[in-house]
Protein backbone atom coordinates (compact mmCIF):
# COMPACT_ATOMS: atom_id res chain seq x y z
CA UNK A 1 0.00 0.00 0.00
CA UNK A 2 1.51 3.14 -0.97
CA UNK A 3 1.32 5.84 1.49
CA UNK A 4 -0.63 8.67 -0.13
CA UNK A 5 -2.11 10.30 2.58
CA UNK A 6 -4.95 13.15 2.11
CA UNK A 7 -5.86 13.42 5.18
CA UNK A 8 -3.27 13.39 8.35
CA UNK A 9 -4.31 14.30 11.88
CA UNK A 10 -1.79 15.03 14.43
CA UNK A 11 -1.65 15.77 18.24
CA UNK A 12 -5.64 16.55 18.25
CA UNK A 13 -7.18 17.71 21.50
CA UNK A 14 -10.41 19.59 22.22
CA UNK A 15 -11.76 19.15 26.06
CA UNK A 16 -15.42 19.93 27.14
CA UNK A 17 -14.97 21.08 30.77
CA UNK A 18 -13.21 17.78 32.34
CA UNK A 19 -14.41 15.12 29.42
CA UNK A 20 -11.44 14.59 27.01
CA UNK A 21 -13.12 14.41 22.97
CA UNK A 22 -9.88 14.04 22.44
CA UNK A 23 -6.66 13.19 23.57
CA UNK A 24 -4.09 13.53 21.64
CA UNK A 25 -5.82 12.22 18.42
CA UNK A 26 -3.15 11.00 15.75
CA UNK A 27 -3.95 9.06 12.33
CA UNK A 28 -4.32 10.07 8.70
CA UNK A 29 -6.31 8.31 6.26
CA UNK A 30 -5.24 6.91 2.97
CA UNK A 31 -6.35 8.46 -0.63
CA UNK A 32 -8.97 6.26 -1.77
CA UNK A 33 -9.60 4.15 0.89
CA UNK A 34 -12.83 3.81 3.30
CA UNK A 35 -11.51 4.63 6.30
CA UNK A 36 -13.87 3.78 9.32
CA UNK A 37 -13.58 5.09 12.59
CA UNK A 38 -15.11 3.24 15.35
CA UNK A 39 -15.15 2.83 19.42
CA UNK A 40 -17.48 2.80 22.39
CA UNK A 41 -19.92 6.08 22.99
CA UNK A 42 -18.39 8.83 24.28
CA UNK A 43 -15.37 7.83 22.26
CA UNK A 44 -15.15 11.08 20.55
CA UNK A 45 -16.12 9.63 17.06
CA UNK A 46 -18.77 12.87 16.40
CA UNK A 47 -16.11 15.36 17.70
CA UNK A 48 -13.60 14.55 15.70
CA UNK A 49 -15.81 14.49 12.65
CA UNK A 50 -16.92 17.81 13.63
CA UNK A 51 -13.45 18.94 13.77
CA UNK A 52 -12.18 17.70 10.75
CA UNK A 53 -15.38 20.03 8.93
CA UNK A 54 -14.42 22.85 11.07
CA UNK A 55 -17.63 23.24 13.46
CA UNK A 56 -15.96 22.42 16.34
CA UNK A 57 -12.56 24.42 16.94
CA UNK A 58 -9.64 22.13 18.33
CA UNK A 59 -7.78 23.20 21.58
CA UNK A 60 -4.61 21.90 19.59
CA UNK A 61 -3.12 19.92 17.16
CA UNK A 62 -2.92 19.86 13.52
CA UNK A 63 -5.03 19.06 10.14
CA UNK A 64 -3.94 18.96 7.16
CA UNK A 65 -5.71 17.91 4.15
CA UNK A 66 -4.50 17.37 0.36
CA UNK A 67 -0.98 18.82 2.10
CA UNK A 68 -2.70 22.05 2.99
CA UNK A 69 -2.82 22.93 6.74
CA UNK A 70 -6.55 23.16 7.19
CA UNK A 71 -6.50 23.35 10.86
CA UNK A 72 -8.11 27.18 11.27
CA UNK A 73 -9.80 27.23 8.06
CA UNK A 74 -13.79 27.90 7.97
CA UNK A 75 -16.23 25.26 7.58
CA UNK A 76 -17.72 26.42 4.21
CA UNK A 77 -13.96 26.65 2.82
CA UNK A 78 -13.35 23.08 3.57
CA UNK A 79 -16.46 22.29 1.85
CA UNK A 80 -15.18 24.18 -1.31
CA UNK A 81 -11.98 22.32 -1.56
CA UNK A 82 -13.72 19.10 -1.30
CA UNK A 83 -14.14 17.97 1.97
CA UNK A 84 -17.76 17.01 2.91
CA UNK A 85 -19.59 15.81 5.39
CA UNK A 86 -23.03 13.86 6.76
CA UNK A 87 -24.71 14.26 10.10
CA UNK A 88 -25.69 11.70 12.21
CA UNK A 89 -28.92 13.71 13.62
CA UNK A 90 -30.74 14.18 9.92
CA UNK A 91 -29.93 17.61 8.70
CA UNK A 92 -31.75 18.59 5.81
CA UNK A 93 -33.88 22.08 4.66
CA UNK A 94 -37.30 20.67 5.88
CA UNK A 95 -39.28 23.20 3.89
CA UNK A 96 -37.79 22.50 0.44
CA UNK A 97 -38.34 19.31 -1.59
CA UNK A 98 -36.08 16.66 -1.86
CA UNK A 99 -35.03 18.19 -5.55
CA UNK A 100 -34.14 21.36 -3.62
CA UNK A 101 -31.85 20.31 -0.94
CA UNK A 102 -29.72 18.44 -3.68
CA UNK A 103 -29.95 21.66 -5.82
CA UNK A 104 -28.88 23.78 -3.12
CA UNK A 105 -25.74 21.10 -2.82
CA UNK A 106 -24.81 21.95 -6.01
CA UNK A 107 -25.59 25.90 -5.98
CA UNK A 108 -22.82 25.24 -2.84
CA UNK A 109 -20.34 24.83 -5.25
CA UNK A 110 -21.12 26.85 -8.53
CA UNK A 111 -19.37 30.10 -7.99
CA UNK A 112 -20.58 32.79 -5.50
CA UNK A 113 -24.59 33.45 -5.43
CA UNK A 114 -24.85 36.54 -5.59
CA UNK A 115 -27.50 36.32 -8.67
CA UNK A 116 -30.52 37.98 -7.92
CA UNK A 117 -32.69 38.01 -11.02
CA UNK A 118 -33.18 34.40 -12.88
CA UNK A 119 -35.20 32.19 -10.59
CA UNK A 120 -33.08 29.44 -8.97
CA UNK A 121 -36.10 27.00 -8.92
CA UNK A 122 -36.64 26.68 -12.97
CA UNK A 123 -32.71 26.77 -13.49
CA UNK A 124 -32.13 23.54 -15.57
CA UNK A 125 -27.81 24.11 -14.87
CA UNK A 126 -28.87 23.37 -11.05
CA UNK A 127 -32.05 21.20 -11.40
CA UNK A 128 -30.64 18.65 -13.86
CA UNK A 129 -27.84 17.68 -11.63
CA UNK A 130 -29.46 17.48 -8.39
CA UNK A 131 -31.97 14.84 -10.84
CA UNK A 132 -29.14 13.11 -11.15
CA UNK A 133 -27.50 12.91 -7.95
CA UNK A 134 -31.10 12.00 -6.72
CA UNK A 135 -31.04 9.36 -9.29
CA UNK A 136 -27.77 8.05 -8.06
CA UNK A 137 -29.61 7.04 -4.45
CA UNK A 138 -32.30 5.63 -5.87
CA UNK A 139 -35.04 8.51 -5.30
CA UNK A 140 -35.57 10.25 -8.49
CA UNK A 141 -39.23 9.32 -7.79
CA UNK A 142 -38.99 11.28 -4.34
CA UNK A 143 -37.86 14.56 -6.05
CA UNK A 144 -40.83 16.75 -5.76
CA UNK A 145 -41.76 15.43 -2.29
CA UNK A 146 -41.31 17.66 0.98
CA UNK A 147 -38.30 16.87 2.82
CA UNK A 148 -41.42 15.97 5.86
CA UNK A 149 -42.97 14.02 3.69
CA UNK A 150 -40.30 11.51 3.07
CA UNK A 151 -39.57 8.45 5.20
CA UNK A 152 -36.70 8.30 7.80
CA UNK A 153 -35.01 6.34 5.47
CA UNK A 154 -35.23 8.50 3.09
CA UNK A 155 -34.78 11.08 4.39
CA UNK A 156 -30.98 9.61 5.57
CA UNK A 157 -30.58 9.30 1.80
CA UNK A 158 -31.11 12.33 0.83
CA UNK A 159 -28.54 13.38 3.49
CA UNK A 160 -25.87 11.14 1.98
CA UNK A 161 -26.89 12.55 -1.87
CA UNK A 162 -26.36 16.00 -0.60
CA UNK A 163 -22.75 15.40 0.37
CA UNK A 164 -22.12 13.57 -2.96
CA UNK A 165 -23.78 15.89 -5.18
CA UNK A 166 -20.67 17.78 -5.98
CA UNK A 167 -17.95 15.32 -6.54
CA UNK A 168 -16.32 15.69 -3.15
CA UNK A 169 -12.78 13.88 -2.90
CA UNK A 170 -13.50 13.22 0.80
CA UNK A 171 -16.81 12.41 2.54
CA UNK A 172 -17.12 12.53 6.63
CA UNK A 173 -20.09 9.85 7.09
CA UNK A 174 -21.44 10.98 10.61
CA UNK A 175 -23.17 7.79 10.99
CA UNK A 176 -24.91 7.15 7.45
CA UNK A 177 -27.11 4.12 8.87
CA UNK A 178 -28.52 5.63 11.96
CA UNK A 179 -32.20 4.51 12.92
CA UNK A 180 -32.54 2.13 9.55
CA UNK A 181 -34.13 -1.27 8.96
CA UNK A 182 -32.13 -3.87 7.73
CA UNK A 183 -33.46 -3.74 4.19
CA UNK A 184 -32.93 -0.28 4.40
CA UNK A 185 -29.29 -0.53 5.50
CA UNK A 186 -28.75 -2.91 2.66
CA UNK A 187 -29.84 -0.24 0.24
CA UNK A 188 -27.33 2.18 1.62
CA UNK A 189 -24.56 0.33 1.34
CA UNK A 190 -25.39 -0.30 -2.58
CA UNK A 191 -24.75 3.14 -2.87
CA UNK A 192 -21.80 3.75 -0.56
CA UNK A 193 -20.15 0.73 -2.47
CA UNK A 194 -19.04 2.29 -5.53
CA UNK A 195 -17.67 4.83 -3.62
CA UNK A 196 -14.77 2.69 -2.61
CA UNK A 197 -11.10 3.87 -4.62
CA UNK A 198 -13.46 7.06 -6.20
CA UNK A 199 -13.91 8.88 -3.06
CA UNK A 200 -11.91 8.71 0.43
CA UNK A 201 -14.28 8.21 3.01
CA UNK A 202 -13.99 8.49 6.56
CA UNK A 203 -16.96 6.51 8.15
CA UNK A 204 -18.41 7.03 11.60
CA UNK A 205 -20.51 4.01 12.08
CA UNK A 206 -22.18 1.59 14.85
CA UNK A 207 -23.30 -1.49 12.57
CA UNK A 208 -20.39 -3.83 13.14
CA UNK A 209 -21.52 -5.70 10.14
CA UNK A 210 -21.19 -2.38 7.56
CA UNK A 211 -18.21 -1.49 8.99
CA UNK A 212 -16.68 -4.77 8.42
CA UNK A 213 -18.24 -5.04 5.15
CA UNK A 214 -17.19 -1.47 3.47
CA UNK A 215 -13.33 -0.82 5.68
CA UNK A 216 -10.59 -1.60 3.91
CA UNK A 217 -8.80 0.25 7.32
CA UNK A 218 -10.19 0.82 10.54
CA UNK A 219 -9.05 2.98 13.20
CA UNK A 220 -10.71 2.20 17.12
CA UNK A 221 -11.31 5.72 18.95
CA UNK A 222 -10.94 5.10 22.60
CA UNK A 223 -11.53 8.49 25.07
CA UNK A 224 -10.36 10.37 22.49
CA UNK A 225 -7.39 8.92 21.10
CA UNK A 226 -6.49 5.99 18.37
CA UNK A 227 -6.30 2.71 20.14
CA UNK A 228 -5.21 1.10 17.05
CA UNK A 229 -5.44 0.77 13.41
CA UNK A 230 -5.73 -1.55 10.87
CA UNK A 231 -7.53 -4.01 8.80
CA UNK A 232 -10.98 -5.37 9.35
CA UNK A 233 -9.23 -8.70 9.79
CA UNK A 234 -6.65 -7.20 12.60
CA UNK A 235 -8.91 -4.94 14.39
CA UNK A 236 -11.18 -8.58 14.74
CA UNK A 237 -8.42 -10.30 16.09
CA UNK A 238 -6.69 -7.78 18.68
CA UNK A 239 -7.41 -8.65 22.42
CA UNK A 240 -7.27 -5.45 23.23
CA UNK A 241 -10.00 -4.26 20.84
CA UNK A 242 -12.33 -7.02 21.99
CA UNK A 243 -11.24 -5.99 25.62
CA UNK A 244 -12.13 -2.25 24.79
CA UNK A 245 -15.03 -2.08 22.64
CA UNK A 246 -16.41 -5.54 20.75
CA UNK A 247 -16.78 -7.65 23.68
CA UNK A 248 -15.40 -10.59 25.17
CA UNK A 249 -17.53 -13.25 23.67
CA UNK B 1 -54.20 30.92 -13.60
CA UNK B 2 -56.80 31.72 -11.14
CA UNK B 3 -56.08 30.08 -7.57
CA UNK B 4 -56.59 31.11 -4.82
CA UNK B 5 -53.75 33.07 -3.98
CA UNK B 6 -53.80 34.97 -7.89
CA UNK B 7 -57.26 35.97 -6.68
CA UNK B 8 -56.13 37.55 -3.22
CA UNK B 9 -53.13 39.12 -4.81
CA UNK B 10 -55.29 40.47 -7.80
CA UNK B 11 -58.22 41.83 -5.45
CA UNK B 12 -54.78 43.33 -3.03
CA UNK B 13 -53.61 44.97 -5.97
CA UNK B 14 -57.09 46.51 -7.60
CA UNK B 15 -57.81 47.86 -3.92
CA UNK B 16 -54.48 49.72 -3.64
CA UNK B 17 -55.42 50.61 -7.22
CA UNK B 18 -58.60 52.16 -7.16
CA UNK B 19 -58.69 53.33 -3.40
CA UNK B 20 -58.50 57.63 -4.01
CA UNK B 21 -61.33 57.13 -6.85
CA UNK B 22 -63.27 55.08 -4.47
CA UNK B 23 -62.30 57.86 -1.55
CA UNK B 24 -63.39 60.70 -3.72
CA UNK B 25 -66.66 58.98 -5.00
CA UNK B 26 -67.20 58.56 -1.11
CA UNK B 27 -67.03 62.01 0.19
CA UNK B 28 -63.76 61.15 2.02
CA UNK B 29 -60.81 62.35 0.17
CA UNK B 30 -58.88 62.04 3.59
CA UNK B 31 -58.72 58.20 3.15
CA UNK B 32 -56.17 58.96 0.60
CA UNK B 33 -54.03 60.52 3.00
CA UNK B 34 -54.48 57.12 5.53
CA UNK B 35 -53.67 54.91 2.67
CA UNK B 36 -50.87 56.30 1.89
CA UNK B 37 -49.51 55.82 5.26
CA UNK B 38 -50.77 52.33 5.22
CA UNK B 39 -48.40 51.44 2.17
CA UNK B 40 -45.54 53.71 3.30
CA UNK B 41 -45.91 50.99 6.63
CA UNK B 42 -46.62 48.46 4.32
CA UNK B 43 -42.92 49.31 2.44
CA UNK B 44 -41.24 49.21 6.04
CA UNK B 45 -42.64 45.86 6.71
CA UNK B 46 -41.65 44.55 3.38
CA UNK B 47 -38.03 45.29 3.38
CA UNK B 48 -38.10 43.97 7.33
CA UNK B 49 -40.20 40.80 5.57
CA UNK B 50 -36.68 39.88 3.66
CA UNK B 51 -34.94 38.89 6.45
CA UNK B 52 -36.91 38.25 9.20
CA UNK B 53 -39.15 36.15 7.30
CA UNK B 54 -36.97 34.69 4.80
CA UNK B 55 -33.47 34.55 6.57
CA UNK B 56 -35.06 34.63 9.93
CA UNK B 57 -33.25 37.56 11.29
CA UNK B 58 -35.66 39.24 13.67
CA UNK B 59 -34.25 42.39 14.02
CA UNK B 60 -35.15 44.27 16.41
CA UNK B 61 -33.91 47.62 14.85
CA UNK B 62 -35.56 47.98 11.72
CA UNK B 63 -37.05 51.54 12.69
CA UNK B 64 -33.11 53.05 13.12
CA UNK B 65 -33.02 52.76 9.18
CA UNK B 66 -36.31 53.78 8.58
CA UNK B 67 -35.95 57.12 10.72
CA UNK B 68 -32.34 57.47 8.76
CA UNK B 69 -34.30 57.40 5.68
CA UNK B 70 -36.44 60.12 6.87
CA UNK B 71 -33.92 61.90 8.29
CA UNK B 72 -31.98 62.52 5.33
CA UNK B 73 -34.73 64.19 3.23
CA UNK B 74 -35.28 66.03 6.65
CA UNK B 75 -31.88 67.29 6.76
CA UNK B 76 -31.19 67.61 2.99
CA UNK B 77 -34.44 70.01 2.62
CA UNK B 78 -33.48 72.17 5.88
CA UNK B 79 -30.06 73.02 4.44
CA UNK B 80 -31.37 73.98 1.19
CA UNK B 81 -34.84 75.82 2.71
CA UNK B 82 -31.97 77.63 4.60
CA UNK B 83 -29.55 78.19 2.28
CA UNK B 84 -26.69 76.19 4.70
CA UNK B 85 -24.24 74.34 3.76
CA UNK B 86 -23.97 70.87 5.17
CA UNK B 87 -21.48 71.17 7.65
CA UNK B 88 -20.55 67.20 8.04
CA UNK B 89 -19.76 67.06 4.47
CA UNK B 90 -16.96 68.26 2.58
CA UNK B 91 -17.79 71.56 0.29
CA UNK B 92 -20.73 74.00 0.70
CA UNK B 93 -23.27 71.89 -0.87
CA UNK B 94 -26.49 73.20 0.66
CA UNK B 95 -28.98 70.15 0.20
CA UNK B 96 -31.72 69.73 -2.18
CA UNK B 97 -35.51 69.02 -2.17
CA UNK B 98 -35.15 66.94 -5.44
CA UNK B 99 -36.81 63.55 -5.08
CA UNK B 100 -34.09 62.05 -7.41
CA UNK B 101 -31.44 62.98 -5.44
CA UNK B 102 -33.27 62.60 -1.87
CA UNK B 103 -34.61 59.38 -1.84
CA UNK B 104 -31.41 57.21 -3.35
CA UNK B 105 -29.61 59.04 -0.92
CA UNK B 106 -31.95 58.14 1.75
CA UNK B 107 -31.44 54.50 0.76
CA UNK B 108 -27.54 54.81 0.32
CA UNK B 109 -27.27 56.23 4.15
CA UNK B 110 -29.88 53.75 5.73
CA UNK B 111 -27.87 51.02 3.53
CA UNK B 112 -24.62 52.26 4.59
CA UNK B 113 -25.78 52.09 8.45
CA UNK B 114 -27.24 48.73 7.42
CA UNK B 115 -23.81 47.31 6.39
CA UNK B 116 -21.95 48.98 9.38
CA UNK B 117 -24.34 47.67 12.13
CA UNK B 118 -25.30 44.18 10.68
CA UNK B 119 -21.61 43.66 9.88
CA UNK B 120 -21.31 43.83 14.00
CA UNK B 121 -24.77 42.41 14.69
CA UNK B 122 -24.61 39.22 12.44
CA UNK B 123 -21.85 37.98 14.64
CA UNK B 124 -24.41 37.12 17.44
CA UNK B 125 -27.29 34.78 16.72
CA UNK B 126 -31.14 34.55 18.58
CA UNK B 127 -31.45 36.24 21.68
CA UNK B 128 -28.16 38.11 21.47
CA UNK B 129 -29.04 39.16 18.11
CA UNK B 130 -32.54 40.81 18.60
CA UNK B 131 -30.94 42.24 21.36
CA UNK B 132 -27.74 44.13 19.86
CA UNK B 133 -29.84 45.51 16.86
CA UNK B 134 -32.39 46.64 19.25
CA UNK B 135 -29.26 48.29 21.21
CA UNK B 136 -27.79 50.27 18.37
CA UNK B 137 -31.46 51.21 17.10
CA UNK B 138 -31.60 53.02 20.27
CA UNK B 139 -28.40 54.38 20.21
CA UNK B 140 -29.85 56.22 17.02
CA UNK B 141 -32.28 57.27 18.64
CA UNK B 142 -30.59 59.20 21.29
CA UNK B 143 -27.93 60.28 19.10
CA UNK B 144 -30.80 61.97 17.11
CA UNK B 145 -32.40 63.25 20.43
CA UNK B 146 -29.16 65.13 21.55
CA UNK B 147 -28.32 66.80 17.86
CA UNK B 148 -29.95 70.44 18.40
CA UNK B 149 -28.51 71.55 14.54
CA UNK B 150 -31.59 68.90 13.37
CA UNK B 151 -33.97 69.39 16.17
CA UNK B 152 -32.80 67.51 18.70
CA UNK B 153 -36.16 66.25 20.42
CA UNK B 154 -38.44 68.15 19.13
CA UNK B 155 -37.46 66.78 15.65
CA UNK B 156 -37.61 68.98 12.36
CA UNK B 157 -40.22 70.28 10.41
CA UNK B 158 -39.79 69.63 6.43
CA UNK B 159 -40.38 73.45 4.92
CA UNK B 160 -41.11 71.82 1.96
CA UNK B 161 -42.06 68.32 0.01
CA UNK B 162 -39.51 66.00 -2.31
CA UNK B 163 -40.14 67.55 -5.47
CA UNK B 164 -40.62 65.51 -8.61
CA UNK B 165 -40.49 66.28 -12.00
CA UNK B 166 -44.39 66.43 -13.68
CA UNK B 167 -46.03 65.57 -9.92
CA UNK B 168 -47.00 67.39 -7.44
CA UNK B 169 -46.09 65.87 -4.04
CA UNK B 170 -48.71 68.00 -2.40
CA UNK B 171 -51.68 66.34 -4.27
CA UNK B 172 -53.11 63.88 -2.11
CA UNK B 173 -53.56 61.25 -4.93
CA UNK B 174 -50.64 61.88 -7.02
CA UNK B 175 -48.78 61.16 -3.48
CA UNK B 176 -50.38 58.37 -2.94
CA UNK B 177 -50.00 57.13 -6.32
CA UNK B 178 -46.00 58.04 -6.24
CA UNK B 179 -46.43 55.42 -2.87
CA UNK B 180 -48.28 52.94 -4.42
CA UNK B 181 -46.23 52.90 -7.57
CA UNK B 182 -42.55 52.47 -5.11
CA UNK B 183 -44.37 49.86 -2.92
CA UNK B 184 -45.22 47.44 -6.06
CA UNK B 185 -41.70 48.06 -7.57
CA UNK B 186 -40.29 46.96 -4.62
CA UNK B 187 -42.57 43.81 -3.28
CA UNK B 188 -41.67 42.78 -7.43
CA UNK B 189 -38.13 43.09 -6.84
CA UNK B 190 -38.80 41.42 -3.28
CA UNK B 191 -40.80 38.34 -5.10
CA UNK B 192 -37.65 37.99 -7.21
CA UNK B 193 -35.16 38.35 -4.97
CA UNK B 194 -36.54 35.97 -2.73
CA UNK B 195 -36.76 32.92 -6.00
CA UNK B 196 -33.06 33.69 -7.35
CA UNK B 197 -30.05 31.93 -6.34
CA UNK B 198 -29.63 34.61 -3.74
CA UNK B 199 -32.74 34.00 -1.95
CA UNK B 200 -32.58 30.44 -1.89
CA UNK B 201 -29.36 30.78 0.44
CA UNK B 202 -31.10 33.22 2.36
CA UNK B 203 -34.40 30.54 2.73
CA UNK B 204 -31.82 27.48 3.20
CA UNK B 205 -29.86 29.65 6.11
CA UNK B 206 -33.36 30.14 7.91
CA UNK B 207 -34.27 26.55 8.05
CA UNK B 208 -30.55 25.34 8.60
CA UNK B 209 -27.75 27.72 9.16
CA UNK B 210 -25.16 25.08 10.23
CA UNK B 211 -26.05 22.74 7.02
CA UNK B 212 -25.67 25.49 4.65
CA UNK B 213 -21.87 26.19 5.81
CA UNK B 214 -21.43 22.57 5.04
CA UNK B 215 -22.54 23.07 2.32
CA UNK B 216 -19.87 25.56 1.34
CA UNK B 217 -21.86 29.03 1.74
CA UNK B 218 -20.11 31.71 3.17
CA UNK B 219 -23.47 32.86 5.07
CA UNK B 220 -22.54 35.88 6.75
CA UNK B 221 -21.81 37.63 3.72
CA UNK B 222 -25.18 36.31 2.21
CA UNK B 223 -27.20 37.32 5.28
CA UNK B 224 -25.24 40.63 5.88
CA UNK B 225 -26.43 41.95 1.66
CA UNK B 226 -29.57 40.58 2.87
CA UNK B 227 -29.58 42.82 6.03
CA UNK B 228 -28.33 46.12 3.74
CA UNK B 229 -30.96 45.31 0.89
CA UNK B 230 -33.56 45.10 3.77
CA UNK B 231 -32.56 48.46 5.46
CA UNK B 232 -32.59 50.25 1.57
CA UNK B 233 -35.53 49.45 1.59
CA UNK B 234 -36.81 51.38 4.97
CA UNK B 235 -34.58 53.91 3.76
CA UNK B 236 -36.97 54.48 1.32
CA UNK B 237 -40.32 54.14 3.21
CA UNK B 238 -38.34 56.54 6.05
CA UNK B 239 -38.10 59.57 2.95
CA UNK B 240 -41.21 58.77 1.72
CA UNK B 241 -42.77 59.36 5.98
CA UNK B 242 -40.63 62.46 5.65
CA UNK B 243 -43.01 63.40 3.29
CA UNK B 244 -45.95 62.14 4.37
CA UNK B 245 -46.13 63.71 8.12
CA UNK B 246 -43.70 67.23 6.79
CA UNK B 247 -41.48 66.45 9.86
CA UNK B 248 -39.02 64.23 10.61
CA UNK B 249 -38.34 63.41 14.56
CA UNK B 250 -36.54 61.04 16.46
CA UNK B 251 -39.38 58.72 17.38
CA UNK B 252 -39.11 57.00 14.11
CA UNK B 253 -36.38 55.42 15.62
CA UNK B 254 -37.51 54.51 18.96
CA UNK B 255 -37.76 51.23 19.36
CA UNK B 256 -41.57 50.91 19.86
CA UNK B 257 -41.60 51.78 16.46
CA UNK B 258 -39.28 48.81 15.10
CA UNK B 259 -41.58 46.56 17.44
CA UNK B 260 -44.15 48.12 15.55
CA UNK B 261 -43.16 47.35 12.11
CA UNK B 262 -42.48 43.84 13.19
CA UNK B 263 -45.99 43.33 14.41
CA UNK B 264 -47.37 44.21 10.80
CA UNK B 265 -44.46 41.53 9.28
CA UNK B 266 -45.81 39.15 12.18
CA UNK B 267 -49.64 39.77 11.71
CA UNK B 268 -49.78 39.81 8.26
CA UNK B 269 -47.32 36.46 8.09
CA UNK B 270 -44.02 36.35 7.67
CA UNK B 271 -42.27 35.15 4.66
CA UNK B 272 -44.74 36.08 2.28
CA UNK B 273 -44.07 39.70 1.09
CA UNK B 274 -47.94 40.39 0.70
CA UNK B 275 -48.84 39.42 4.26
CA UNK B 276 -46.92 42.70 5.38
CA UNK B 277 -49.11 44.60 3.38
CA UNK B 278 -52.17 43.44 5.03
CA UNK B 279 -50.15 43.67 8.41
CA UNK B 280 -49.26 47.00 8.37
CA UNK B 281 -52.92 47.92 6.39
CA UNK B 282 -54.79 45.85 9.70
CA UNK B 283 -52.49 47.61 12.41
CA UNK B 284 -52.85 51.25 11.16
CA UNK B 285 -56.77 50.83 10.90
CA UNK B 286 -56.88 48.86 14.00
CA UNK B 287 -55.18 52.09 15.28
CA UNK B 288 -57.09 54.65 13.38
CA UNK B 289 -60.79 53.11 14.95
CA UNK B 290 -59.92 51.85 18.05
CA UNK B 291 -57.96 54.98 19.24
CA UNK B 292 -61.22 56.69 18.69
CA UNK B 293 -62.58 54.74 21.59
CA UNK B 294 -59.32 54.61 24.15
CA UNK B 295 -55.67 55.48 24.38
CA UNK B 296 -54.88 52.24 25.20
CA UNK B 297 -56.61 50.78 22.11
CA UNK B 298 -53.27 48.11 22.01
CA UNK B 299 -55.38 46.47 24.78
CA UNK B 300 -57.15 45.19 21.78
CA UNK B 301 -53.91 44.34 19.91
CA UNK B 302 -52.32 42.46 22.10
CA UNK B 303 -55.23 39.25 22.32
CA UNK B 304 -55.73 40.16 18.69
CA UNK B 305 -52.16 39.09 17.81
CA UNK B 306 -51.64 36.46 20.13
CA UNK B 307 -54.79 35.15 18.67
CA UNK B 308 -53.13 35.44 15.27
CA UNK B 309 -50.08 33.65 15.78
CA UNK B 310 -51.38 30.83 18.03
CA UNK B 311 -53.61 30.22 15.09
CA UNK B 312 -52.14 31.34 11.56
CA UNK B 313 -48.99 29.92 10.95
CA UNK B 314 -48.27 32.52 7.84
CA UNK B 315 -50.55 35.03 9.80
CA UNK B 316 -53.81 36.66 8.10
CA UNK B 317 -52.01 36.24 4.64
CA UNK B 318 -52.39 32.65 5.48
CA UNK B 319 -55.49 32.73 5.89
CA UNK B 320 -57.03 33.96 2.89
CA UNK B 321 -54.63 32.07 0.63
CA UNK B 322 -54.44 28.96 2.42
CA UNK B 323 -51.96 26.05 2.00
CA UNK B 324 -50.40 27.90 -1.23
CA UNK B 325 -48.76 30.92 1.25
CA UNK B 326 -46.17 27.69 2.20
CA UNK B 327 -43.72 28.72 -0.53
CA UNK B 328 -41.96 31.71 -1.55
CA UNK B 329 -41.96 29.54 -5.17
Amino acid sequence: MAADPILEISGLTKHFGAVRAADDLTFSVERGQIHALIGPNGAGKSTAIGQLSGEIRPDGGRISFDGRDITHMPTYRRARKGLQRSYQITSLFPDFTAEDNVAMAIQAQQGHSFRFWTRARTDETLREPARAVLKRVGMEDKADLKVTELAHGEQRQLELAMTLANAPSMLLLDEPMAGMGRRETQGMMEILRPLKGEVTVLLVEHDMDVVFALADVISVLVKGSVLMTGTPDAVRDDAEVRRAYLGDD
Amino acid sequence: MITRKNLVHGIGLLIMAVLPLAAEAAGEPFLTTVASRVLIYALVAVSLDLILGFGAMVSFGHGAFFGIGAYVVGILTHHSYEATAIAFLPGDWTGTTAALIQWPMAMLVAGVFALIIGAMCLRTTGVYFIMITLAFAQMLYFFMTSLPTYGGQDGLNLWERSTLPFLDMYDDTQFYYVTCALLVAFMAFARRLVRSRFGMVLRGCKQNETRMAALGFPVYRYKLAAFVIAGMGAGLAGALAANHTEFVGPGLMHWTRSGEIMIMVILGGMGTIFGPVLGAATLLMMEETLSGFTEHWMVFLGPFLVFVVLFARRGLYGWLVGTEADDGG
